[in-house]
């Protein structure tokens, strides 16, 4: 483990100690990105609450902890039993990785068929590392100061490449697992997913962590649609409430592609999921999901961009949070409409249900539009408890905890029956309603 | 088996309830008429156990203190309201939130739940008491209904909960004569000696369909009246203000 300190706080004096750590195995090309993306950090500094995008969401408190890069090795308390756990296991493939490097033992490649490479980005870096220069090597630092540390450090995740018409039936699994062992980790994962025209896959991605430890996932997933290309992108985040997650999906749709996310945020101290998606050819659909269920501490913020940029597109999106405690929520979901995206068909909805007087969301759905034709509606609904709805279950015998279990797991019901793959549904069906303190309600029969 | 004496309930200062009496023995049919705002729905909610009211009085169920149990424990206990304006629950199946609750009542009783497969026997059993199809089961609760079947399903859940005090407030508003059949005869049928009903409505016509033992009027939080079935039809002959305060009361149980 050959690890820096990275200590994560306000850009200035302290980059000075900071080196991209791959010094040396780097090609020309990207060391020098490393360097810029650095660079861009020294100049623009992290992210404050002025900025529109993270007006809601203090980072103080990721900034006050002295950060270590993560370097390879196992971490020694990852053991299957606990990744299974974390994770429930699909059956088809699937890449582990512990502390954001790759972990062959817990891993399996079986399965795909022939037009499916399925792969870790160090294997790409160290065999063919100009298959990366569209995405390592691009602007560096583009959004923000996390996106550009991603970029200084990433040495490992996930490369999915499908060629022509390839379709992956099996979900394909990435469980991002960290045990950091007293040392707060700063894991750099990089994922990148090609779908080629007309092919499909699902991915799955996990992220959970040892109880107890403190760490921070700064993780980038690059997902490239090219025309008819189908993918279903589920993300489960239930890291240990003493982790942060800062994470970065980036997708970019050519003509007639289909992306779907869903995205389920359960953990975490702080934790930020950010979605771009760029609608670059005409008609392509992305439908964006997700529930975020904050309690205690906890801060959860969804941050989303979608830019239709060609005609004809379609994007849709339907955010839930249940709020409990003093926990905190944000949407903050942004929908550009370009100068010449005529025919667009863009909605945003996010409802939230507040469970104490503490809790606390931020909801602004924004829509930017410069073009007439199109169709776009957009909502934000903050609501608490009914009361009326709960009397009336109690008048049937149901105890109080029950009842608000019940409506509360309704409330989040029919996020969870978009999900289509059956073991995921069930088992994140499980987790939301252990979470709520209840037996595990199907509410719809 | 249900014995008020002296109810009164007020909500923000308001005095609604002002000081209710009465009696109801296993097996009977009270019917409690009376215009509106008159104190109906209240008394009904104060019996459930709705909170936000001031009450003083008491009320002795089956020698038990009514006020003294949470909604649910009154609900174990076999308490049962039919509600006037039923609940939607987006999100709920009807046919599990029925399941659900009765088994949380065969929980509370001590009594072994109900698997989905028997459940799904009996509840197929009772929808025929209420014309009910199987459809308005995988709906959510309520969401959508009708008035009409909103109240069918009231009753349908009385049907499986099988409660020993049935509340039914205003079951016939926003039901057309057929519907009023249907609901009627549902609730006929779950007549029983050990079922008593307090039947809530401000139409004489519901009692046309099922028939009450005894008829009290209220007025301003108060019975003003009581007596047989008898008194209904002078109601309907003569309205609330033909009659003079307590001139006609007959019923042994008052
Ligand atoms: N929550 C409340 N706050 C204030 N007044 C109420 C409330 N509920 C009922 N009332 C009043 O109490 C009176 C009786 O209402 P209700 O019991 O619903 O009458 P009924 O069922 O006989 O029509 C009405 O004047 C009504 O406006
Ligand atoms: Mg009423």
């Amino acid at each position: 483990m050959t690890a820096e300190k990275v200590p994560v706080r306000a850009a200035g004096g302290v980059l000075a100690d900071l080196s991209p750590k791959r010094d040396g195995h780097d090609l020309g090309w990207l060391a020098e990105a490393r360097l810029n993306a650095l660079e861009w950090v020294g100049k623009n500094g992290f992210p404050s609450r002025k900025d529109e995008d993270w007006k809601y969401t203090a980072l103080d408190e990721i900034l006050a902890v002295p950060f270590v890069a993560a370097g390879a090795g196992p971490g020694r308390r990852a053991t299957l039993d606990l990744i299974n756990k974390a994770a429930i296991d699909l059956g088809g493939p699937r890449l582990v990785f512990v502390n954001g490097h790759f972990s062959p033992e817990f891993s399996r490649l079986t399965g795909l068929p022939s037009g499916a490479v399925v792969t870790t980005l160090a294997a790409v870096l160290a065999t063919s590392p100009d298959r990366l220069k569209p995405f390592l090597g691009h602007t560096p630092g583009e959004h923000h100061a996390f996106a550009a540390f991603n970029d200084v450090f990433a040495e490992d995740g996930a490369f999915i490449h499908l060629t022509n018409d390839t379709i992956v039936d099996d979900p394909i699994q990435l469980v991002f697992f960290s045990e950091t062992e007293g040392v707060p980790l700063m894991t750099s994962p990089r994922s990148v997913i090609i779908a080629d025209s007309g092919s499909r896959a699902t991915i799955v991605e996990t992220y959970a962590g040892f109880p107890g430890d403190v760490y921070c996932t700064n993780v980038v997933t690059e997902v490239v649609l090219a025309e008819n290309a189908r993918i279903e992108h589920y993300k489960v985040q239930n890291e240990p409430t003493t982790a942060f997650h800062l994470a970065l999906l980036e997708v970019r749709q050519a003509r007639n592609s289909q992306f779907a996310s869903r995205s389920v945020m359960l953990g975490s101290s702080v934790a930020r999921h950010e979605i771009r998606v760029l609608l670059g050819g005409v008609e392509a659909e992305v439908s964006l999901d997700g529930i975020y269920l904050p309690q205690g501490e906890q801060v959860h913020d969804n941050t989303i961009f979608v830019d239709h940029v060609a005609a004809n597109c379609t994007s849709h999106q339907l955010y839930k949070g249940v709020l409990d405690d003093h926990g905190h929520g944000v949407f903050n979901g942004h929908i550009m409409v370009r100068h010449g995206a005529d025919g667009t068909d863009a909605n945003q909805k996010n409802k939230n249900l507040l469970l104490s007087d503490r809790a606390q969301v931020d909801t602004r759905p924004r829509l930017e539009i410069y073009t007439d034709d199109v169709k776009c509606t957009h909502g934000a609904a903050v609501g608490q408890m009914d009361d009326e709805a709960l009397l009336y279950l109690r008048t049937r015998g149901l105890p109080l905890e029950s009842a608000r279990g019940l409506l509360v797991y309704a409330f989040v019901q029919e996020m969870v029956d978009r999900i289509e793959l059956e073991p995921l549904r069930a088992s994140l069906e499980a987790l939301v309603s252990t979470r709520f303190g209840t037996a595990a309600h199907r509410a719809q029969q | 088996m249900l014995k008020i004496k002296e109810l009164h309930a007020s909500i923000e200062n308001k005095e609604i309830l002002r000081g209710v009496n009465l009696d109801l023995k296993a097996g009977e049919v009270h019917a409690i008429m009376g215009p509106n705002g008159s104190g109906k729905s209240t008394l009904a909610s104060v019996l459930i156990g709705r909170d936000g009211y001031d009450v003083s009085g008491s009320v002795t169920y089956e020698g038990q203190d009514l006020l003294a149990l949470s909604p649910e424990e009154r609900a174990a206990a076999g308490v049962f309201l039919a509600f006037q304006h039923p609940v939607e629950i987006p999100g709920v199946g009807n046919m599990y939130f029925m399941r659900t609750a009765l088994n949380s009542l065969r929980r509370q009783r001590g009594q072994e739940e109900l698997d989905a497969v028997d459940f799904l026997a009996l509840a197929q059993e009772r929808m025929k008491l209420v014309e009910m199809d199987q459809t308005f089961m995988s709906r959510s609760v309520n969401e959508g209904f009708s008035g009409g079947e909103k109240k069918r399903n009231e009753i349908l859940q009385m049907a499986i909960l099988e409660p020993k005090l049935a509340i039914l407030d205003e079951t016939d508003s926003g039901l057309d004569i057929d519907a009023l059949r249907v609901v009627a005869s549902g609730v006929n049928a779950l007549r029983s000696e050990g079922r008593t009903m307090l039947v809530i409505t401000h139409h004489q016509r519901l009692l046309d369909y099922i028939v009450p033992d005894f008829v009290h009027v209220m007025a301003a939080g108060q019975i003003v009246h009581s007596g047989d079935k008898d008194l209904a039809l002078e109601l309907e002959a003569n309205g609330y203000a033909g009659l003079t305060p307590r001139s006609a009361r007959v019923g042994a149980s008052v």
